[in-house]
């Protein structure tokens, strides 16, 4: 560990300097719109919408390479593909009632297959595991700026709906009742996750995605009674992990996004596991 | 007598399924009604129908003299709670002031709170403000969620189910609740248990595709077994209604 404090100060390091300011700044979406996933059980639309991502960098790197059109890079075609895919998920899980899961989980999986055949087309060789699992290290200035703007407008949006989407959350149709358009905040929070789903893909890649979203909350929900409450642990909790995580994989030189899952995955299961100790033995 | 509530040969069909056919109904200004019917007999539609969730097949409804959906703002409004996350980080407060949300606002002020703590009070909830919604019992729930739909101050207060998963005591303190809110406003309760319900309320509105109204001085010596088809277990009431045959 202590190399690993030694590496952070060194100059040549830079990407780790980077790595640990992304892992901090992206933890702010994350607990945010994480607990929105947790509470409102939508990690399964999440899920959908991180999988169609892979659609989405395909085609990018389809157009940009294969085409030759240089300007659509393929975070340009990821955060298209998730907007895409997060207001049609929302669509289906408004409006078809009974095949709801069947639809998302097609959706998913198109997403993901169209990625890869887009890639098959595409000259050249990609290594897609820092997709599929992230790559902490790989972080430019340019995410920077990006996890800034995005932690500044969902910081911003949620302050100003806190109430209506505390509603949508809670009770959809007593919200709907009080003259709020509750389509539009649902819309509006699954578009919210599918730009940090973005984010996190750049982390922890697309296969690990909902692992980090949820599992923060769902930790933070042990212990929080108010929803302000279970998101600001969240974050911290996530910036913990993330931090953690980041030291541990350069330590022991393991991959950061699935040290960082397995890291917050362990914490979850021992607690859920003690509190039910501690639950049942109160009674 | 100024009438709050009004459907004019309203009929609503699920997948070609008629649920309602032609019913007129008139619900005067602070009438206390329980709406009665076995499952499937379109007691939800009909709550659904006056909130305007759903719209008439055929038909016209008016509530407080304008659309359902107009309306809304002035319906307090109390679902069954069984559908809302028990495990949602929630105060009492947090969730009384929902009643609060309007369009025009972003944040609650000072007055939302207030409103809020009355509502509290009026349900006999007070010191519970700051405690978790997921720590109280079923009836407290209950009692929390008609508050919910108190403090918008409504002229029309709608329950489906307040009596749901409580036990007798608890719904007898609830029905007083309501009795005294009932001065001030026109109260409807949809309930399965027509019995007990029936020695508080002034009207029982039975609903089986069709509908038939009942003041209960008047339901008096006729079979309730007759709109359940007879599969009902308990019988539990001192005032009896006879429903249209199917």
């Amino acid at each position: 560990m202590i190399e690993f404090f030694q590496a952070l100060l060194d100059p040549d390091n830079r990407f780790l300097t980077y790595a640990m300011a992304m892992g901090g700044l992206a933890s702010i979406a994350f607990g945010i719109i994480g607990t929105f996933v947790t509470i409102k059980r939508i990690s399964y639309l999440a899920g959908a919408i991180s999988h169609s991502v892979f659609g989405g960098i395909g085609l990018a790197l389809y157009l940009q390479v294969g085409m030759g059109i240089s300007w659509f890079s393929p975070i340009l075609g990821a955060v298209l593909a998730a907007v895409v895919s997060a207001l049609l998920v929302g669509l289906v899980s408004i409006h078809a009632k009974e095949r709801e899961d069947t639809i998302i989980g097609t959706l998913w999986a198109v997403g993901m297959a169209c990625g890869i055949l887009f890639i098959d087309k595409t000259p050249g060789y990609f290594s897609l595991s820092s997709y599929l699992f992230g790559d902490i290290l790989l972080i430019s200035h340019r995410d920077l700026v990006f996890v800034i703007c995005l932690d500044v407008l969902i910081v911003g949006v949620v302050v100003l709906f806190f109430n209506r989407f505390f509603g949508v959350c809670f009770d959809n149709e007593f919200t709907l009742l009080r003259g709020i358009n509750t389509t539009f905040f649902y819309l509006f929070l699954l578009v919210l996750t599918a730009l940090t789903v973005v984010l996190l893909v750049r982390i922890v890649g697309i296969v690990l995605v909902i692992a980090l979203l949820t599992i923060p909350p769902a930790i933070a929900g042990f212990y929080a009674r108010r929803l302000w409450q279970m998101m600001l642990y969240s974050v911290l909790l996530c910036t913990l992990f993330t931090w953690t995580g980041l030291g541990i994989s350069y330590s022991l030189a393991l991959s950061s996004g699935p040290t960082i899952i397995v890291l917050c995955g362990t914490v979850y299961l021992v607690l859920l596991a003690a509190n039910k100790l501690v639950f049942t033995q109160n009674k | 007598m100024e009438t709050d509530i009004s459907l004019n040969n309203v009929s609503f069909a699920y997948k070609k399924q008629p649920i309602l056919e032609n019913v007129t109904l008139t619900i005067p200004h602070r009438e206390f009604a329980s709406i009665v019917g076995p499952n499937g007999g379109g007691k939800t539609t009909l709550l659904k129908l006056l909130l305007g969730l759903i719209h008439p097949d055929k038909g016209d409804i008016q509530v407080l003299g304008t659309s359902p959906e107009k309306a809304r703002e002035r319906i307090g409004y109390m679902p069954q709670y069984a559908h809302l996350d028990m495990n949602f980080p929630a105060t009492v407060m947090d969730v009384v002031l929902m009643g609060r949300l309007r369009k025009s606002t972003f944040w609650f002020s000072r007055k939302d709170r207030d409103q809020a703590q009355k509502a509290i009070r009026t349900v006999d909830m007070t010191g519970f403000a700051q405690t978790g919604f997921n720590e109280l019992s079923g009836g407290q729930k209950q009692r929390v969620l008609i508050a919910r739909g108190l403090c918008g101050r409504p002229d029309i207060l709608l329950l489906d189910e307040p009596t749901a998963n409580v036990d007798h005591e608890t719904e007898e303190n609830l029905f007083s609740i309501l009795q005294e809110l009932n001065r001030r406003m026109t109260i409807l309760v949809v309930s399965h248990d027509l019995g007990f319900v029936s020695k508080y309320v002034k009207t029982v509105i039975c609903v089986n595709r069709q509908v038939v109204f009942h003041p209960t001085t008047l339901v008096e010596g006729t079979m309730i077994k007759d709109i359940y088809y007879g599969d009902l277990k308990m019988v539990r009431h001192d005032h009896r209604c006879r429903g249209p045959l199917p």
